[in-house]
């Protein structure tokens, strides 16, 4: 395989007149078309990025132009919004809306000369964890077609793998970004809640939804972060951004203090997967890592605290899906609330209906405290032990997920068996913590994913740390 | 422990209700697997039952933030209502249409 430069050297080759951004979004659909089968990509901008292509290198010819991403294609999940163009969150429900604004991410990357070519599969309203749950197909794992790419980003993970483009944009609410991005062998970053515009890109659990890049270097990803992060007048839920770019990185093990979570290497985690870990630890090592077995007993409840906390956001984010202002309508309805039901009942798929049901009832009168306000608790008590082990170490090491990617049609059946795959994820999303998933090697001709997590608004430290595991790892 | 006993699994008629709350329909034949396949993941959550939280405040947020303001200002970013309608399932004289209500 060709695989695409890391994205510096691709602005800097079209800067130089080495290569044009036709030639690359050419490229780009090229590949997407020659690798349609993967069932990765739902959608393709051919024309509106050729033309902007096209704009680039006018503007180039007659001028050198400014940007960190200048004529680079990219693949944005398709629960982002980008003007004029379609986007479905993989729903039937949302089919044929035509996005009438632009999310933040893009505008941003866009303003840096970046070019997206393509909307990637999830599962619909990233509601998984193997794109399984989209209402129009199943993505094939890059490594492996009788197998998934993980999810909900498993689209995006799985184009990046395929070389469609250089980089691509997905969401990670309990793992989407993290546990494809393993299961297809990418780097996937999921930053520190708050850091990222969520303009534009489709609602799922608001407290813990956050938006990152997927790429082929922990490099690139901290360029990518870099752009995107930020302050965003549309986005009330945001924190300040380091003053520091985010691509200033160094990569130096000697002397980090990094915690072995010892109950993400218990039984239930393939001896393979253990395995790659093992050999990541013992590698740090002997380049002077400080390394400490620590113990954080909340996390075996995460699951259960993100189970109830999830469903209760999203059964009230899925609400404004009507059938009265946007989405699929039931055409013969002869009263609102006919509308309303036959609507949301044609339009959303399984597995929508089960967590907003379960969202429903997690949040009704009676069962409120019990379960929702219990999670909350728990969720604190989460956050509590994550500070405290923060005063020992600078950061975490784990698998991301228990497993490689398993077989389609595996797990499809048994929806908390589906949610398990979450289960080494979730706790950086419930305390918003940032935290990536560097390729740390294959077990059985499958990637693994090493997981590090830092405390919260420590991406660069985290990005740095990464780049030193990716060096080693190599 | 308490809770344990309050939270019985949900009957037929529970997961209906539930549905109807949600404003979903569930056919007639899905009924049974809905029922056990939410009775499986609140059997699953219910391990929180038993976590002691002592005296634990609930966590709503992660960021700390309180009360966001921005100016109350219109900020021009060049959209058009008119790409806002095109999504609409029924537009009367620029406006949304539905059944009526009263």
């Amino acid at each position: 395989m060709n695989q695409w430069p890391d994205l510096k050297t691709l602005t800097a080759n079209v800067q130089s007149g080495k290569a044009t951004a036709t030639e690359l979004v050419q490229r780009s659909l090229k590949t997407i078309a020659d690798k349609k089968s993967y069932q990765a990509i739902i959608t393709t901008l051919d024309d509106a990025a050729q033309k902007k292509a096209a704009e680039i290198d006018k503007k180039l010819a007659a001028g050198k132009i400014k940007g960190r991403l200048v004529g680079v294609p990219f693949i944005a999940k398709d629960n982002f919004l980008v003007f004029g163009d379609e986007t479905t969150a993989a729903s039937n429900i949302l089919k044929g809306f035509m996005a009438p604004y632009q999310a933040t991410a893009i505008n941003k990357l866009e303003a840096e000369g970046a070019i997206c070519v393509a909307k990637a599969n999830l599962d619909a309203f990233a509601h998984g964890a193997s794109t399984e749950n989209s209402d129009f197909m199943v993505t094939k794992n890059p490594f492996d077609e009788n197998r998934v790419p993980g999810g909900s980003s498993g689209g995006s993970a799985a184009a990046v793998a395929l070389e469609m483009a250089p980089f691509a944009l997905g969401t990670d609410t309990g793992g989407s970004i993290r546990q494809p991005a393993s299961f297809c062998g990418v780097v996937g970053y999921k930053p520190t809640y708050g850091l990222v515009s969520r303009s534009g890109v489709i609602a799922m659990a608001s407290s813990t939804d956050v938006i990152g890049p997927l790429t082929n270097t922990v490099n690139d990803a901290a360029l990518v972060l870099d752009i995107i992060a930020g302050i965003d007048q549309l986005d009330s839920t945001m924190i300040e951004r380091d003053d520091t770019s985010y691509t200033e990185l160094t990569s130096e093990l000697k002397a980090a203090r990094i915690g072995i979570v010892k109950e993400y290497m218990g039984q239930g985690v393939d001896p393979g997967v253990k395995d790659i870990i093992n050999k990541a630890i013992t590698a740090c090592q002997a380049r002077g890592a400080n390394i400490k077995t620590v113990s954080l007993p909340s996390v075996t409840n995460a699951l259960a605290v993100y189970y109830i906390i999830c469903p209760a956001e999203l059964s009230s984010n899925l609400s404004r899906y009507d059938g009265q202002r946007f989405g699929y309508s039931y055409p013969k309805a002869t009263s609102l609330e006919e509308s309303y039901i036959k609507s949301r009942s044609i339009g959303f798929g399984r597995e929508a209906k089960r967590r907003i049901m379960i969202g429903t009832h997690v949040l009704s009168s009676g069962y409120y405290d019990a379960y929702y306000k219990k999670a909350q608790t728990v969720r604190t008590k989460l956050i509590n032990e994550f500070n405290e082990i923060f005063k020992e170490v600078d950061y975490l090491l784990g698998p991301v997920a228990p497993t490689t990617a398993f077989k389609i049609g595996q797990n499809a059946n048994d929806p908390l068996k589906m949610y398990l795959s979450d289960i080494m994820t979730v706790a950086a999303n419930l305390t918003g913590i940032p935290a990536i998933s560097v390729p740390a090697g294959m077990s059985h001709k499958l990637p693994v994913g090493l997981q590090l997590m830092a405390p919260q608004k420590h991406d660069r430290q985290l990005l740095s740390l990464a780049l030193a595991f990716e060096g080693l790892l190599k | 422990m308490v809770y344990l006993l309050e939270m019985a699994k949900l009957t037929r008629e529970d997961v209906l209700k539930l549905a109807y709350l949600a404003r979903l329909e569930i056919d007639e034949s899905e009924i049974d697997r809905y029922q056990s396949e939410l009775n499986e993941i609140l059997k699953y959550v219910e391990q929180l039952q038993d976590v002691p939280v002592d005296d634990l405040q609930p966590t709503n947020q992660v960021t700390g933030l309180v009360n966001v303001t921005r100016e109350d200002t219109v900020i021009d970013y060049g959209y058009k209502p008119a790409d806002l309608l095109k999504n609409v399932p029924a537009v009367v004289d620029n406006q949304i249409k539905v059944k009526r209500i009263l």
